[in-house]
C-alpha cells in the first residue's frame, strides 16, 4: 500500500449514502484517499479544509445542489483549481451543459460503473498532475 | 191658208216634194178644220179638182157636217149637214161602202152641193175597215185611178186621228177637253220622250220632249234637221225590229242624237202595243234617257267590283287575324258592349264551349267558367272610366277537370268617338307560374335549411377546431409533462440501478474478497439483468427525448470503417458467444461521412445486436456501398429466423416485436428499431427491411454522405 499522504485525495459528494459509500469503497480499493460530503455546503467546507485533488460531485442534492456548489468552489481562489467531476442521473443534455457552465471539468452520466469512473478520475488527475509538473 | 198652200205648191215642183210639203203642213195643223182645208187646197192645187169640201163625222151627234171647203159657196157649206142614221142617204152609203165613190148627175137634192156637177166622194179613214173620220167631196169627179186622192185622204186621216186624240174629242165636250188638256200636260211634263205611233210607224202623238228629238221646225239649222232625220230613222228601225203582240212591252236600247247639242243620248225604248177603238192599234213608246243611268251603272259596277275586292281583302285580313288569334296559345275572348261573347280563339273555346257529347260535368264546368268570366268582364263594364282590368280567375278545364288558374287582362276597345265597341280579354294560364313559384319557394326553403345546416356545421366545425386546438395544447402540455415525468422516472430509476450495477461489478471484481463459483455465477446474473434493465431505461429515455425534440444532432466528419470496428469490438463478447461468422465488406474508396457519428453508431449497434439475437446459425454480413455520389448504404444481413412480409412495417413501431406474447423467446423492449428508424430519419436517411421467413433478414440504412443541418 502506498503512503497515505502521497495518494490523491478524492472528495466524494453525494446525498445518497449507497452511492457515496460505493464509490468511496472502490476508490479506496483502488488506492485513493477518500473524503465524503453529504451535500453542497459540506462539500465546500471540506474542500476548503482538506484541499482534495479531485471532487466527485453529484448534481441533484439538497440544501446546495452540485451546480451551485461547483460555482462557489470555482469562484473561490482557494478551491478553484480543484477539478470537479460531476455525476448526474439526468440523461438530458441540458444537465451536462449547465453543469459545464457551472465549472465542472467532466460530466459523467449515471449509471457509471466504478471501474469506468476510476478511469475518468485517473485521466483528470493525471492531466492536472502533468500540468503541475510542467508548471 | 190657201195662200200658204199655193206657196207650198210653187216651192215644190216635184210630186214627191209636194206630198212632203202637204205632210209637213198637216203636221203643223193643230185643228181638223185647218188640216182639212190644207188637204182640200192641196188637191185643188195638184189635181184636176176645182172645188172640194170635207165633211167630218160627228159621232156624238151622229151627223156628218162640212167643216172645210174650197170653190163652194160658204152658205151652202154650212147647210150641208145630214144624219148618219139615214141609210138611204147616198153619202152615208158612200161612207160605209168603199173608199172612193163617184157621183155623176145629182138627182138627190141632199147631195147637190156642187150643183149638178159630178163629184167624187173619198172616205177618210185610218183603215178600210175603220170607222170613217169624214168624207172628202171633190169635183169634178176624178178619173180613176184615185191614187193621189187616196194618199191625201190617208194623210188627212192620219192627221185628223192624231188630233182626235189630242183635241178633236175634247172640243166635243168641255169636261173631256179639260181632261184631254190635263193628259196632254201630263205627258208633256214627263221628262221622258213619249210617242204614239200607228202600226205603220207613223207618228200620231208626241210629247214636247219627243218633238224636240223627232221634229224640226222650218227655221232650224241644217245640222239639227239632219239630227232629227237620223233620230226618226233610228227610231223607225228600232220599232220595226220590235215584233210585238198586244199588251206586250218590248224593251231595247236606242242611241239618238241630241239635236240641240249634238251629243249622244242613250235611251231605253219601251214599246207597248195598245188598241184604241177609234184609232185602231198603235204603239206607245217611252224613251227613258239612260245616258246618265248607264254611266251610273258603270259607276256602280266599278264600285261594286271595288267593294268586292275590298270585301275580299277584309275577309283575307280577317282570316289572317283569325289564324293569328287562333295560333296564340293564350285564350282570347272578345265581348260586345252587353258583355256577350262575340269572338274567341281555339284555346278560349276549350274553356268556354262544350264539346259535342261532353258529360254533365263538362257542361257544369263551362257554365261556371262562363259565370266567372262574365263577372270579371262586367266588373270592367261597370266602371266607366277604367280602360283595363287585371285580375285572377279560377277556371277549370272542362276536358280534363283540372284547375286552370288564369290571369285575365281585359281592355276596352273604343271607337274614334270614344264609344265602347268591344272588350278584348286575354287569359294567361298561371299554372306553370304558380308551380314555378311553389318550386322556388321549396327551393328557397331547402336552400335556407341547407344554409342553416351549413352555418350550424360551420359553427360545429369551429367549435371542434377550438376543441382540437385546446386538445392539441393540452396534448402538448401532457406530452411535455409525460416527457418530464419519464425523464424524472428514468433518473430515479438510474440512481438505484447505478448502485446495483456498481456493487455487483465491485463484488465481482473482488473488492469484498474472493467469491465462490456459485456466488460469482449468481452475481453475474444480477449484473446481466441490471444491465438489461439499464438498456430498457436508456431506450425509453431515447424515445422520450426524440418525441420531446430534445435529441440534438451533432455533425462531425468520421470514417465508417473505424466506426464499424468500434461497434464490432463493443459487441465482441456477444459475437464470440454466438459462434456466428461476421463478415464486413467495404468498398475501397469509401469517402468520409459528415453526420452525427454517435447516432449512426447507435443504429448500427442496434442492427447488429438484433442480427446476433435472432440468428442461431449461419453468418452475419455488414456491407457498405455508395449510392451515387451523395449517399451510402449500410446493410446488416443475417441468416436468422426472418420476418413475415406483412410485418415489415410493424417492427418499426413502438414496443413491437413480431412475437408479442409475454413468454416470447427474445428479449428487448421492442423500442430498438423504432428508435433506429427515428434516428435515421433525423439524419435525413431511411431504414428498410427485406426478409424471407426462415432464411434471414437484410436491414438497409441509407444515409446522405453529407448531412446538412
Amino acid at each position: 500500500m502506498p503512503k497515505a499522504k502521497d495518494e490523491p485525495l478524492v472528495l466524494v459528494v453525494d446525498d445518497f449514502a449507497d452511492a457515496r459509500e460505493m464509490y468511496g469503497e472502490y476508490l479506496k480499493f483502488c488506492g485513493f484517499r477518500v473524503a465524503e460530503a453529504q451535500n453542497g455546503v459540506e462539500a465546500i467546507e471540506k474542500a476548503k479544509k482538506l484541499k482534495p485533488d479531485l471532487i466527485l460531485m453529484d448534481l441533484s442534492m439538497p440544501i446546495i445542489d452540485g451546480w451551485e456548489a461547483t460555482r462557489r468552489l470555482k469562484a473561490d481562489a482557494a478551491t478553484k483549481s480543484i477539478p470537479v467531476v460531476a455525476l448526474t442521473g439526468h440523461a438530458m443534455t441540458g444537465h451536462s451543459d449547465s453543469a459545464k457552465s457551472a465549472g465542472c471539468d467532466v460530466v459523467i452520466t449515471k449509471p457509471c460503473l466504478p471501474h469506468d469512473l476510476i478511469k475518468q478520475i485517473r485521466k483528470v488527475i493525471g492531466g492536472t498532475q502533468k500540468k503541475k509538473a510542467t508548471a | 191658208m190657201a195662200r200658204e198652200s199655193v206657196a207650198v205648191a210653187t216651192r215644190f215642183s216635184g210630186a214627191a216634194d209636194a206630198k212632203l210639203a202637204l205632210l209637213e203642213e198637216l203636221q203643223r195643223c193643230t185643228d181638223p178644220v185647218s188640216a182639212a182645208q190644207a188637204a182640200i187646197d192641196w188637191l185643188i192645187a195638184h189635181t184636176p179638182a176645182r172645188r172640194g169640201v170635207f165633211a167630218a163625222t160627228d159621232n156624238v151627234r151622229g151627223t156628218l157636217g162640212c167643216i172645210a171647203g174650197a170653190g163652194v159657196n160658204p152658205k151652202q157649206l154650212k147647210r150641208f149637214c145630214f144624219s148618219l142614221d139615214d141609210p138611204t142617204h147616198p153619202l152615208v152609203n158612200a161612207l160605209t161602202n168603199g173608199s172612193v165613190v163617184s157621183f155623176h148627175g145629182a138627182r138627190d137634192s141632199r147631195v147637190s152641193l156642187f150643183g149638178n156637177e159630178p163629184f167624187t166622194a173619198v172616205k177618210v179613214a185610218r183603215g178600210e175597215d175603220d170607222p170613217a173620220l169624214g168624207l172628202m167631196l171633190i169635183g169634178p169627179a176624178l178619173e180613176p185611178p184615185h191614187t193621189t186622192v187616196r194618199w191625201v185622204a190617208d194623210a188627212l186621216a192620219l192627221s185628223l186621228s192624231r188630233m182626235a186624240t189630242r183635241e178633236g174629242l175634247m172640243e166635243e165636250d168641255p169636261r173631256l177637253r179639260r181632261e184631254h188638256a190635263l193628259l196632254f200636260n201630263i205627258i208633256n211634263a214627263a221628262t221622258d220622250p213619249i210617242m204614239f205611233t200607228n202600226m205603220d210607224g207613223q207618228l200620231i202623238i208626241a210629247n214636247a220632249r219627243a218633238e224636240l228629238l223627232f221634229t224640226a221646225p222650218d227655221d232650224v239649222s241644217e245640222g239639227r234637221r239632219r239630227a232629227v232625220q237620223l233620230n226618226n230613222m233610228f227610231f223607225s228601225a228600232a220599232l220595226s225590229r220590235t215584233t210585238l203582240g198586244e199588251g206586250e212591252a218590248g224593251r231595247r236600247e236606242l242611241l239618238l242624237v241630241d239635236p240641240t247639242e249634238g251629243s249622244d243620248l242613250l235611251f231605253e225604248l219601251l214599246s207597248t202595243v195598245v188598241s184604241d177603238p177609234h184609232e185602231g192599234a198603235g204603239i206607245v213608246s217611252i224613251l227613258r234617257n239612260i245616258t246618265d243611268l248607264r254611266q251610273a251603272t258603270r259607276q256602280i259596277d266599278e264600285n261594286y267590283a271595288r267593294l268586292r275586292a275590298a270585301e275580299g281583302e277584309i275577309r283575307a285580313e280577317r282570316d289572317r287575324l283569325n289564324l293569328l288569334i287562333d295560333s296564340v296559345a293564350d285564350p282570347i275572348i272578345v265581348t260586345d258592349q252587353e258583355g256577350e261573347i262575340s269572338l274567341m280563339n281555339n284555346p278560349a273555346e276549350r274553356l268556354f264551349t262544350v264539346v259535342a257529347g261532353a258529360g254533365e260535368d263538362a257542361q257544369r264546368i263551362v257554365r261556371a267558367n262562363d259565370a266567372h268570366f262574365t263577372s270579371f268582364v262586367s266588373g270592367l263594364l261597370s266602371t266607366g272610366w277604367e280602360l283595363t282590368r287585371r285580375g285572377e280567375i279560377a277556371l277549370v278545364d272542362p276536358n280534363t277537370g283540372k284547375a286552370v288558374p288564369v290571369e285575365a287582362l281585359a281592355a276596352k276597345m273604343l271607337s274614334d268617338l270614344g264609344e265602347l265597341t268591344a272588350i278584348v280579354t286575354i287569359l294567361h294560364d298561371r299554372t306553370e307560374a304558380i308551380e314555378r313559384a311553389q318550386l322556388y319557394e321549396q327551393l328557397k326553403l331547402a336552400s335556407e335549411e341547407l344554409e342553416g345546416k351549413v352555418q350550424s356545421a360551420t359553427a360545429e366545425l369551429a367549435r371542434q377546431n377550438e376543441l382540437l386546438r385546446r386538445q392539441a395544447l393540452e396534448l402538448e402540455q401532457a406530452s411535455a409533462a409525460k416527457s418530464q415525468f419519464l425523464a424524472n422516472v428514468s433518473h430515479e430509476l438510474r440512481t438505484p440501478l447505478n448502485a446495483i450495477l456498481g456493487y455487483a461489478a465491485m463484488t465481482l471484481q473482488g473488492v469484498s474478497g474472493e467469491l465462490m463459483a456459485p456466488q460469482r455465477r449468481n452475481l453475474s446474473r444480477i449484473d446481466a439483468n441490471a444491465r438489461h434493465l439499464l438498456t430498457l431505461i436508456n431506450e425509453i429515455l431515447d424515445i422520450t427525448r426524440i418525441e420531446a425534440g430534445r435529441m440534438p444532432i451533432q455533425v462531425v466528419a468520421f470514417n465508417l470503417p473505424e466506426l464499424l470496428r468500434e461497434v464490432i469490438s463493443e459487441l465482441e463478447p456477444i459475437i464470440v458467444k454466438s459462434g456466428l461468422e461476421l463478415t464486413t465488406r467495404l468498398p475501397s474508396d469509401l469517402p468520409t461521412l459528415r453526420s452525427d457519428r454517435q447516432k449512426v453508431k447507435q443504429i448500427v449497434v442496434n442492427l447488429l445486436s438484433n442480427a446476433l439475437k435472432f440468428t442461431q446459425k449461419g453468418n452475419i454480413t455488414i456491407r457498405v456501398k455508395t449510392v451515387g455520389a451523395r449517399a451510402v448504404t449500410i446493410e446488416v444481413i443475417d441468416t436468422g429466423i426472418g420476418i413475415p412480409k406483412q410485418d415489415f412495417e410493424k417492427i418499426f413501431e413502438d414496443f413491437r416485436q413480431v412475437d408479442s406474447t409475454p413468454r416470447r423467446a427474445y428479449g428487448g423492449t421492442g423500442l430498438g428499431l423504432s428508435i433506429c428508424r427515428r434516428l435515421a430519419s433525423m439524419l435525413r436517411g431511411t431504414l428498410k427491411v427485406d426478409s424471407s421467413l426462415g432464411k434471414g433478414s437484410t436491414f438497409t440504412l441509407t444515409l446522405p454522405l453529407v448531412l446538412k443541418k
